[in-house]
């Protein structure tokens, strides 16, 4: 809530920071190991660098703009919530064994996995074995994330001396 | 930067640290958490911290931007090339099964070099969005 309300980005920024490393903790004790890895080292450390040089570039203030209380915005967000939580309603209860999500191919996952492939992290066989198509979208939705980032901002060379005078450039 | 000399010393006792968890993380990432897209944060994440202390002209005298963008598309290539070499050797794409003769040691054979690509994309890529917001301050500010 602070992150949000608050006018200092770089405070807010911090915040986030924390936020990623408390929800990393919490992944630990849910036993997704995997999963606490990335938050702690994408979202708590990697985004949190990634922000802070945004905010060299820019400004650390927020601009505050008057805020007048908008009563169709309220609106939609009750609704939109609302249709949200009675969406979940039909969800199956936590951990129950009946659920969809694990009758359909969890069994053979869990059960089958470590004879077929022969490794016993499941979540890598899973990842790169049978769902290999899926990652290698992740890979190229990093790549050309990259590739987007350069055209963007440029490769950052540091020796760019001849353009301006060196102190006042941009 | 005489001032940082804690700083200094602390992250290069850090850093080998790091890089040494990354490999493993890659490494090991069959039997233990990880894989490939951790242990490439992983690896930038030790690459941005001696950015940070000791100057991005530095790393970049040591990890050269051109090579790190080659290196990106490497990696992605090294992935599909994979899949394209199960296709070839009679199965679908990235099926490893049919790779070796053994199908068990094809499928350890195909993870692991797929993880490879992974892991060398997503270092590379988040080393790239670290020198291209570094690389636009102005020299006379060190990084944030």
């Amino acid at each position: 809530m602070a992150t949000v309300w608050i006018r200092n980005l770089f405070a807010a920024t911090m915040l986030m920071g924390i936020f990623s490393l408390l929800a990393a903790s919490l992944y630990v004790l849910l036993d997704a190991v995997d999963v606490a890895l990335t938050e702690a080292a994408v979202g708590a450390g990697l985004s949190i660098i990634l922000m802070l040089g945004a905010l060299v570039l820019t400004t650390s203030k927020e601009k505050v703009r008057d805020t007048r209380h908008n009563l169709l915005a309220l609106v939609v967000v009750l609704i939109t919530g609302g249709a949200l939580i009675y969406g979940t309603m039909d969800m199956p209860g936590f951990g129950d064994p009946e659920a969809p999500a694990h009758q359909h191919v969890s069994p053979r996952y869990t059960q089958e996995s470590v004879d077929e492939i022969g490794i016993p992290n499941m979540v890598t066989s899973v990842l790169a074995s049978y769902r290999g198509l899926d990652t290698l979208g992740e890979v190229l939705v990093i790549f050309v994330a990259g590739v987007g980032v350069l055209l963007v901002l440029g490769p950052g060379r540091y020796r760019r001396r001849p353009r301006g005078s060196g102190k006042a450039q941009e | 930067m005489n001032p940082h000399i804690v700083l200094r010393v602390g992250a290069k006792l850090l850093i080998p640290v790091i890089v040494l968890f990354g490999l493993y993380v890659q490494f090991h990432g069959e039997y233990s958490p990880g894989g490939g897209f951790q242990a490439g944060i992983i690896f930038a994440a030790a690459l941005i911290l001696y950015a940070l202390i000791f100057g991005l002209e530095t790393v970049q005298r040591a990890v050269p931007p051109g090579a790190v963008h080659a290196l990106a598309g490497l990696g992605a290539l090294l992935y599909m090339s994979i899949g394209i070499w199960s296709m070839l050797a009679g199965g679908n794409f990235l099926e490893y099964k049919v790779l070796l003769a053994d199908a068990q040691r094809a499928e350890i054979l195909g993870i692991i070099l797929i993880e490879l690509g992974v892991g060398v994309t997503v270092a590379t890529v988040a080393i790239t969005l670290f020198y291209s917001f570094a690389g636009r301050m102005r020299p006379e500010q060190d990084g944030g």
